[in-house]
């Protein structure tokens, strides 16, 4: 694919990273001050607050939205720092190709982490 | 990427060394630096939270393994480095997309350049970053 169709899902991946990873981020450590989304007196780490979060559609499917968008954007950004140094173009082919391999196999590996986890607001699951 | 006229001569070195750089410069060498460590993270953070899908003892055994003050002091490290890719992501949008440049003008004495507009926002993002960082780090050390 070309370059600019490329940097643009980059560019369009950070603006939803920005908000999804901003939750992620509230959620988790910034617990202590705001609060949001806590299961009475457990932790965000605790097992009872993570089904809590698998149980529910949004988290869910925002998690794998994350994921998908997360990878891309920083498999993208690596991929970018290596082209730069500007090595051959036996070089640049493998990198792709390892690249988008590493990619796709942390994809289907974080989603089914995602999906299988007990509880989960699935199709299978709950 | 092959360029063409001008090779990367400096490739990484040019990152920190490249000669009189304005202060934007070193957001990009701080992008790049913290963009590498999310990306590292991140992979790991898929494998470890993995453990979910094995249940509660699986779950458990995995967070007993990433505990402790180390892994706190990494976790916060980890915090603050989202914290300015993430604010510096939206400067870096907001000029790609034509924004906070200041409109094309005359060239005409005493010459305006976008730098001087940019450079504001390159110190506002400093600032909100290190306001969410000490935010974060209230979080993360005082208020647990």
């Amino acid at each position: 694919m070309r370059d600019r169709t490329l940097w643009t899902w980059h560019v369009g991946a950070g603006m939803v990273i920005l908000v999804l990873l901003g939750l992620h981020m509230a959620i988790m450590h910034l617990d202590a001050t705001l609060g949001i989304f806590g299961t009475e007196g457990a932790e965000p780490v605790e097992w009872e607050s993570v089904v809590a979060r698998a149980q529910s559609l949004f988290f869910t499917v925002t998690y794998v939205l994350l994921l998908g968008a997360a990878l891309y954007h920083g498999i993208y950004g690596l991929r970018n720092i290596l082209f730069e140094l500007n090595p051959g173009a036996g070089l640049r082919k493998a990198i792709n190709v390892g690249l988008a391999l590493v990619g796709v196999a942390l994809f289907a590996f974080g989603t089914w982490a995602a999906l299988a986890a007990p509880g989960a607001a699935t199709m299978g699951g709950g | 990427m092959q360029t063409r006229g001008h090779p990367n001569r400096l490739g990484i070195r040019g990152w920190v060394a490249g000669g009189r750089w304005g202060f934007e410069r070193y957001l990009y060498t701080l992008h790049r630096l913290t963009g590498l460590g999310l990306l590292a993270y991140f992979a790991m953070h898929i494998f470890v939270t993995s453990a979910r899908a094995l249940g509660p003892e699986s779950w458990d055994r995995a967070m007993d393994v990433v505990s402790g003050p180390l892994f706190a002091v990494g976790e916060y490290l980890v915090f603050a480095a989202f914290a300015f890719h993430a604010v510096n992501g939206v400067r870096l949008a907001l000029i790609e997309l034509g924004y906070a440049v200041g409109r094309p003008i005359e060239p005409v004495y005493p010459y305006a350049t976008s730098v001087g507009r940019q450079r504001r926002l390159a110190r506002a993002v400093v600032m909100i970053a290190a306001v969410i960082a000490l935010w974060g780090g209230l979080d993360f050390f005082v208020l647990t």
